[in-house]
């Protein structure tokens, strides 16, 4: 296999990227505008890496887990669920490492459960992860009882709006979440694993790799994954919403995974990528919000975007360029 | 036989002399949605409310968002030979058939918060509240409050397409017409949630230099007031002072902001639409007086004058 450098790879998201803060501008002079306010940076570029790290974070997760062919669409409900067990446990007085373990280790739990369907029962990833997305949403609104529970506690509130050296919170544990999960895939073997369960299960299994554990282990990630973006989704608002916290938000992971560039049949893949993905997408949400433009177009602009961004990406579009390139500088030479 | 039939007779008198003793015993079926948002499940607590405080018996059938239950429901009660059926509604087409049992059975069915396309003759009466009203009553308010100065609104919509959505702004567009100093000028959708409410809020402070622009927020629900109240505070500005709050619905939450001096105003969405149900039930059956075929909830206007914290604990314990 040719060894892809980073510029091959990250060229198309980049340009993307670089488009869509140059359209921002465009409609919206002051986009690049960052001040100092009250402690922190301020401004819309810092709205973007904020509202963008939850579904970076779920990127973050997903994208081990669409690298070995799978998908986990439960991630939207496994934020509303670990919401809720913050905001619950939050609400009658529980301390910030209680309610923060809570939270995280009913992720995991839901993590497990979702690896354990795929790796140990065989079921087909999108149908084992359906089954969470559904009842996962049904147990948030048990534990809610219907309704937003609504906290006061500083330190929760902290993780959600908080800013670290002037960051926002949310996006410091994300950037965090993801050089650490960048570092595991890629300095330890476990990347390898990934994308040689990606290629081809049933030969990584004969070469010896234990691949039910390795899916396992990646879908409990995933699962912890998107218990820390639904604490920070809650506290973002001060309260769980059962009905609409991550709501829909699966899809954006996935899409985010996508436009970094990691292949939904498997094996290749980068989560920085997915990151920028994310980026990229709420770049684009912001983006209309600054605009002035009517919400009746928010759907229409961001699927142009999305499929010229993915066009851009196509290796056939991208073999015609090459192509062209290289009869122009033959035609220069000579 | 006889014996029987004079068992039945008795039976029949004793039915008929405690009907005419206690007016008010008697039993009503509500088949209600589900309990999809917190303003449903405050509907639910105060329907039950009410016919406890008439002495009536309610039969409660949730739904779960689907309408097979419901016409399920509405069957089951039939049976059940109630005195009167509620049906919130889940979808406006395909009550024709069930509806038609129901008349046939001589039940009278009073349809809360929602219509429905069939003939008027099937259900006594329909309880909802006039969602165009409540946008112009919100936009009254700011219109009596900012008076001759210029106002630059910017607007929280609800999910697009939306019926409440649609309604809302067309009454708070037609309340501010006329007032040439109050425009509306940014409007986008925050889906009725919190979070799109902050997260909507946020762009708009950065597009109008700061904040600093922007004379109200109007919210299509309580929710996403909120979150934009969230937004307005993290920009450093005061939400109630530099930037006035108004909004829809009337949840306990809102209350609490107006207590703390950061919402002006909130539109009452009643949750109880049950009362004034049960109301037109009794003088029906009491004396056979036909209800209006629509009755339109009150859209009751609340300011920190209303006494926010009463307000607050009154409605903190329906399940909003």
């Amino acid at each position: 296999m040719k060894r892809l450098h980073l510029s091959d790879i990250a060229r198309p998201q980049l340009l993307a990227l670089a488009c869509i803060l140059l359209l921002n501008w465009l409609v919206f002079p002051g986009f690049f505008t960052v001040t100092w306010q009250d402690g922190r940076l301020f401004g819309s570029l810092i709205d973007v890496i904020n509202r963008g790290a939850p579904v970076a974070i779920l990127a973050v997760g997903m994208t081990a887990i669409i690298a070995t062919r799978g998908v986990d669409l439960s991630v939207g409900a496994v934020m509303a669920v670990a919401g809720a067990v913050a905001a619950t446990a939050a609400v009658v007085g529980q301390p910030l490492i209680v309610t923060l373990l809570g939270a995280l280790l009913v992720g995991l739990a839901c993590g497990l459960w979702n690896g354990a369907l795929v790796a140990f029962l065989g079921m087909q990833p999108f149908v084992a992860t359906l089954v969470l997305m559904v009842a996962g949403r049904g147990l948030a609104q048990l534990i809610t009882e219907g309704s937003i529970v609504t906290f006061s506690d500083p330190a929760l509130i902290f993780v959600g709006t908080g800013s670290l050296l002037g960051l926002p919170m949310p996006a410091v544990i994300a950037l965090v979440l993801m050089i650490a999960a960048h570092l595991v895939m890629r300095r330890t073997a476990m990347g390898l694993f990934v994308e040689a369960i990606g290629t081809n299960r049933s030969a990584a299994s004969y070469t010896g790799l234990r691949t039910r554990t390795v899916i396992l282990t990646l879908y409990a990630f995933g699962g912890l994954c998107a218990a820390l973006a639904g604490v920070i989704a809650a506290a973002d608002i001060r309260g769980a919403d059962a009905n609409n916290a991550g709501l829909w938000l699966e899809l954006d992971a996935i899409l985010a995974v996508v436009i970094g560039g990691t292949s939904l049949m498997g094996g290749r893949f980068s989560i920085p990528m997915s990151v920028l993905g994310a980026v990229i997408i709420q770049a684009m949400n912001t983006g209309i919000l600054v605009s002035g433009l009517p919400p009746e177009f928010n759907l229409i602009v961001k699927a142009s975007v999305i499929i010229l961004i993915l066009v851009m990406q196509s290796d056939r579009i991208g073999e015609l360029v090459s192509r062209r390139f290289a009869r122009l500088k033959l035609r220069g030479k000579s | 036989m006889t014996i029987l039939r004079k068992l039945a007779l008795g039976a029949s008198m004793i039915a008929l002399c405690c009907t005419a003793a206690n007016a008010a015993d008697r039993t009503v079926g509500f088949s209600q949605i589900g309990s999809e948002s917190g303003w449903r499940a405050a509907e639910t607590s105060v329907t039950k409310q009410e016919a406890e405080k008439r002495g009536i018996t309610l039969k409660f059938a949730d739904a779960q968002q689907k309408q097979e239950n419901q016409i399920k429901a509405i069957r089951g009660f039939i049976a059940q030979g109630v005195d009167a059926i509620l049906v919130a509604p889940v979808v406006a087409t395909g009550w024709e058939q069930v509806l038609g049992e129901a008349k046939d059975a001589k039940i009278p069915v009073i349809l809360l918060d929602r219509g429905i396309d069939a003939p008027q003759d099937l259900y006594l009466t329909s309880v909802a509240s006039d969602q165009v009203k409540e946008g112009r009553v919100a936009g009254e308010w700011l219109v009596k409050t900012v008076g001759d100065k210029p106002c630059r609104v910017v607007e929280l919509q609800g999910t697009v397409g939306s019926t409440p959505a649609i309604n809302r702004k067309k009454g708070f567009e037609e309340a501010i017409a006329g007032h040439k100093n109050i425009s509306i000028v940014r409007s986008q959708t925050g889906d009725f949630t919190r979070s799109k409410g902050k997260e909507v809020m946020e762009g708009f402070l950065k597009a109008e230099n700061g904040g600093k622009d922007v004379c109200a927020m109007y919210a299509h629900n309580d929710d996403m007031a909120v979150g934009g109240i969230q937004a307005i505070k993290d920009a450093g500005l005061k939400p109630g002072k530099d930037i006035l709050v108004v909004s829809i619905d009337a949840v306990p939450d809102i209350f609490q902001a107006m207590a703390a001096g950061e919402a002006n105003a909130t539109v009452e969405l009643t949750p109880n639409m049950a009362g004034p149900a049960f109301d037109a039930l009794d003088a029906y059956l009491k004396s056979g007086k036909q209800p209006e075929k629509f009755i339109i909830t009150q859209s009751k206007l609340y300011t920190p004058a209303d006494d926010p914290k009463g307000e607050y604990e009154r409605r903190k314990g329906l399940g909003y």
